[in-house]
């Protein structure tokens, strides 16, 4: 017992050792985001001698912060809103249905799962181009394209749990179909509601690339506009490392409120 | 629901069309306009293959899918090492279990583009003077050349994504039963035996699933690979992604980089249907 315990001591040092190293970047981040770029200059390893508050502000000041935060939010809760809502609809018809063309359908949304972005972004950008929808909405409707599938694919294997008996009673009490999506089967899904959400959430609000080719300055995105600062300040890095902190805030904020969600929808979403 | 039920067809639609006008139409137009002299407008002539044979004889996009299988296959290595490692330490009885999945796991949530100009700052300043605080010269000109950009990708990569191996492992470690642990403790089995016996091959496919996903998401790769490296120096740490986009948004040749981007999809698919293939073959195996 006595040599498994020292064992366990062990592992706890290391374990702790490693998560030390694993927080060290974001720690060295905050730490010189306070300091003066003379500072930074002559060493980066040290504490600083007075904390810089201006960074900060300044770093605030040039990402618009408030304005960019309330881009990422708007287009990350619509885009995931809309896609949970139509997603577990399709999930619910496609498993309800049990035709040969209803597993055509749903094969052919798992199977777009394989198609990675950069081989529909030229075409898109240029079709969504002439159509006048290279804005907000345009790109809301394209995070529908792009998540439904994966989205489609988690509710249709939650479907395999809920009873069919469920859609008769409730029809036989007179609702009509989507009366019973909304109201029986929607909430029944509500767990893996939480894992599709988180899954999306992670993914939309982190996207570069798509909202770079999409969205005006005026509308940045917090990755976007940070894409911008950064470009601004290269070489300044006690401006840079502060936007960079106040980039991360919103994030670090979700991540203590909802850990243990996040963590299992993730773990969820990967195995599957 | 019947095929004929309105409610069916009503159901699906939404998600029809953002499928089929955001991904298939774009696909099978990108596809055809590969073929052309398509300048992201309209198409005047039809080339053949002119734009594939083309992108064999670019060395630049040869040595950016190159630079791209080489990061994934160390990838694959470095992530499936910690995230096994990580998901041993935080699946023992210990107090800080916790606490350390959540550091651990907390670098997935930040975007790409973020976390690259972190590392950015760490691998040129932080490098830089631990390098002159104890003279040793291997930290020093990080980013400078292809080998510390490629090496600089690996460790933010791995950083980043072990935690999320992490909890895969985690995942499939914690459904082995305690009491096939317990009866080998009592069996006299030390842990290097219970590793090897136990643990290992009741884990194994959580490599198989590990693997491919670092793959499939190591070839995707483009916010990490803009904000640490931006392909520099030169183009010596430029990936297939990054390749695609700056071909076809910098340079213009919308038809042409479509036809790499028909190329890209393809190394992709074989990747995942490969996996496909895989789980129907355990599933079948078992």
């Amino acid at each position: 017992m006595k040599k498994e315990s020292r064992g366990l001591y062990f592992i706890e040092g290391l374990g702790i050792l490693l998560g030390l190293l694993w927080i060290a970047p974001f720690y060295l981040m905050i730490v010189n985001a306070f300091k003066t770029k003379r500072e930074i200059f002559s060493g980066v390893l040290g504490l600083p001698e007075s904390l810089q508050w201006s960074n900060f502000i300044q770093a605030f000041q040039d990402l618009e912060f408030f304005k960019s935060l309330f881009n990422s939010v708007m287009i990350t809760v619509l885009s995931v809103v809309i896609i949970l809502f139509f997603s577990a609809m399709a999930g619910y018809a496609l498993a309800r249905n049990k035709s040969k063309l209803s597993g055509v359908l749903f094969l052919i949304f798992v199977a777009a799962m394989l198609i990675p972005f950069q081989s529909v972004m030229i075409p898109l950008i240029s079709l969504f181009g002439q159509a006048e929808m290279l804005h907000a909405g345009g790109l809301i409707f394209m995070y529908l394209g792009f998540g439904c599938s994966l989205s489609i694919f988690l509710y249709h294997g939650a479907m395999t749990g809920i009873s069919k008996s469920l859609d008769e009673a409730a029809i036989m009490d007179g609702a009509n179909r989507f009366q019973v999506f909304w109201h029986v089967i929607f909430p029944l899904l509500k767990p893996i509601s939480v894992t599709v959400g988180i899954l999306n959430v992670i993914w939309i609000w982190n996207d570069y690339l798509l909202p770079s080719l999409v969205l005006s300055e005026e509308n940045a995105t917090i990755p976007l506009k940070m894409f911008y600062f950064f470009g601004q300040y290269t070489k300044q890095w006690h401006l840079a490392l502060a936007g960079l902190t106040i980039a991360i805030i919103p994030v670090i904020i979700g991540y203590f409120f909802a850990q243990k969600q996040i963590i299992k929808g993730v773990s969820e979403g990967a195995v599957k | 629901m019947h095929n004929r039920s309105i409610a069916f067809w009503l159901f699906l639609t939404p998600v029809m069309l953002g499928l089929g006008l955001v991904v298939v139409v774009p696909f099978i137009y990108g596809f055809i306009f590969s073929f052309t002299d398509w300048d992201g407008l309209k198409a005047t002539t039809f080339m053949g293959l002119e734009n594939y044979v083309r992108l064999f004889k670019e060395e630049e996009f040869l040595s950016s899918i190159w630079f791209t299988t080489k990061f994934a296959f160390v990838s694959i290595v470095s992530l499936n090492v910690i995230g096994l490692g990580l998901a041993l330490i935080v699946t023992r009885n210990i107090k800080a279990n916790n606490v350390l999945r959540t550091v651990f796991f907390m670098p997935n949530l930040i975007g790409g583009l973020i976390l690259g100009f972190i590392w950015q700052f760490i691998f040129v300043s932080v490098f830089n003077d631990i390098g002159e605080l104890t003279g040793i010269a291997a930290f020093q000109g990080w980013l400078s050349n292809s080998e510390t950009g490629f090496w600089g990708l690996v460790i933010l990569t791995s950083w980043q994504m072990g935690g999320y191996i992490m909890i895969i492992y985690i995942a499939y470690l914690e459904s082995i039963p305690k009491d096939l642990i317990e009866a080998s403790k009592i069996d006299g089995a030390n842990s290097f035996q219970r590793f090897k016996h136990i643990t290992f091959p009741l884990v194994a496919p959580a490599f198989t699933v590990s693997m491919f996903l670092t793959l499939s998401t190591a070839f995707k790769i483009y916010d990490q690979n803009l904000s640490l490296t931006n392909g520099g120096p030169g183009n010596d740490t430029q990936m297939v992604a990054m390749e695609i986009v700056r071909t076809a948004f910098a340079e213009n040749e919308m038809a042409y980089a479509q036809a790499k981007a028909v190329i890209f999809f393809m190394i992709v698919a074989v990747i995942a249907l490969t996996q496909v293939y895989y789980n129907k073959k355990r599933e079948v195996d078992l």
